[in-house]
């Protein structure tokens, strides 16, 4: 089971630059922790309190996870995830 | 470090600004990857449709990143208005800038200088504002 993760700039000091990594997981939580582990640190900057972070969003294949489940989001074999930084302000 | 933006583009985000206001107005300007030159608009929807907050549509944001990889363009300039306060990036602003390549482009409309527009770039980084030049071309 293998899951590609599209990385944007702001976070691939983590991935060494890279702009696609792979990892596992059934559950959106799951392939965040893999993620993690192989890149410590990376976790942190995607969730607070345990929650998903306001101005991160995370794709999976075209659906905003918002709109699917957050964390519990279901990830399956061939399943792109795709993170972005909100273009946000005030 | 300094931007250099044409007239044209210039002109279109203060049009933009003016149009949609007193909501804050925002966009990009993409480039060749690598080139840091700022050569193609694209006006965006301010979901947030505020006059104190600006944020891109969560689909639409996939879909610019999407069409970006396509034609091999990175985002070069990212903008938005200020329609009460001067062209300086907020609290919030530097909080949720996650684009560390890219020239935060802000505008101000308020009234206080009216008809005059300020117009003004940075680069956001970890936090930390730095103003640079912004040169104006044909």
């Amino acid at each position: 089971m293998s899951i590609e993760v599209r990385i944007p700039t702001i976070l691939r000091p983590f991935t060494k630059d890279q702009k696609a990594v792979t990892a596992t997981g059934t559950t959106l939580s799951a392939v965040i922790s893999d993620l993690d582990a192989q890149y410590p640190g990376i976790g942190d900057r995607l969730l607070e309190n345990g929650a998903l972070r306001r101005f991160i969003n995370i794709y999976v294949n075209d659906e905003d996870v918002r709109f699917l489940g957050s964390l519990d989001t279901q990830i399956k074999d061939g399943d792109s995830v795709t993170i972005l930084p909100a273009v946000a302000g005030g | 470090m300094s931007l250099e933006i044409s007239q044209a583009f210039a002109d279109a985000i203060l049009e933009q600004s003016r149009a949609e206001y007193p909501d804050e107005c925002c966009g990009v300007i993409l480039g060749p990857v690598g080139s840091g030159k700022a050569l193609r608009h694209k006006p965006m929807l301010n979901a947030a449709h505020s006059p104190t907050f600006y944020e891109f549509d969560s689909k639409d944001l996939l879909a610019l990143y999407r069409e970006a990889d396509d034609n091999d363009e990175e985002i070069v300039v990212i903008y938005h208005s200020h329609t009460e306060t001067e062209a300086y990036p907020s609290r919030t602003d530097i909080a949720y800038a996650g684009e560390p390549g890219a020239h935060y482009v802000l505008v101000s409309s308020r009234k206080e200088i009216a008809p005059a527009i300020e117009f003004r770039s940075y680069r956001i980084i970890d936090g930390v504002v730095t103003e640079e030049e912004v040169s104006i071309t044909d």
